[in-house]
């Protein structure tokens, strides 16, 4: 079983008022505004759920695995997420 | 940006309520906790990916006392950035 934006935009049509055009559009708007967010380097936090940050990480050194040769991996900002302590547990809840 | 400015950006860009822009954000971060409380995966194209993932018990230390402690094996939801979201995000230096 895996949640997509269809399941999403399903749900939401059975729990709202609105058409499922209408929610596909809304599914989309929340799922950008947050992009943006991001995109601008700022974190996202939603209580209860987690949040999400951008990280710099820093040039190193790598090699190509293939032929062992040395080269510089530039800089680069990553995204990572952290989950809230009120969704750890409900996660955990049947272990 | 924290959850009530969502809700209030999407208000603005959606036209709708404080009250609808709420019970919207609400209902999709309610389903997100739902299906990986049931232990499911959320795949959400552009944005990213979260599955369950499976921690075993492990002996680790208290930093502070430098004591042994047995962790307890738990479950954690992991997230990887779709592809999207990465080349937008590390596009901006």
């Amino acid at each position: 079983m895996t949640l997509t934006k269809a399941e999403i935009v399903k749900n939401l049509h059975a729990q709202t008022g609105f058409s499922k055009e209408r929610c596909t559009e809304l599914v989309e708007s929340v799922f950008e505004l947050m992009k943006q967010e991001l995109e601008n380097g700022d974190d996202m936090l939603i209580s209860g759920f987690g949040k999400w940050s951008v990280k710099g990480k820093n040039p190193r050194k790598g090699r190509n695995p293939q032929t062992g040769s040395e080269l510089m991996l530039d800089g680069r900002r990553v995204v990572t997420f952290k989950c809230s302590r009120k969704l750890k547990e409900s996660v955990n809840l049947d272990t | 940006m924290n959850k009530s400015e969502l809700i209030d950006a999407l208000s603005k860009k959606e036209n709708l309520t404080e009250r609808q822009a709420t019970d919207v954000v609400n209902l999709i971060f309610k389903g997100f906790t739902e299906e990986l409380k049931n232990g499911g995966r959320i795949e959400i194209r552009g944005f990213g990916s979260f599955v369950v993932r499976d921690y075993g018990s492990y002996t680790g230390r208290n930093p502070k006392t430098g004591g042994t402690i047995q962790v307890a094996p738990k479950k954690l939801p992991f997230f990887k950035v779709g592809k999207e979201l990465k080349e937008r995000v590390n596009s901006k230096k």
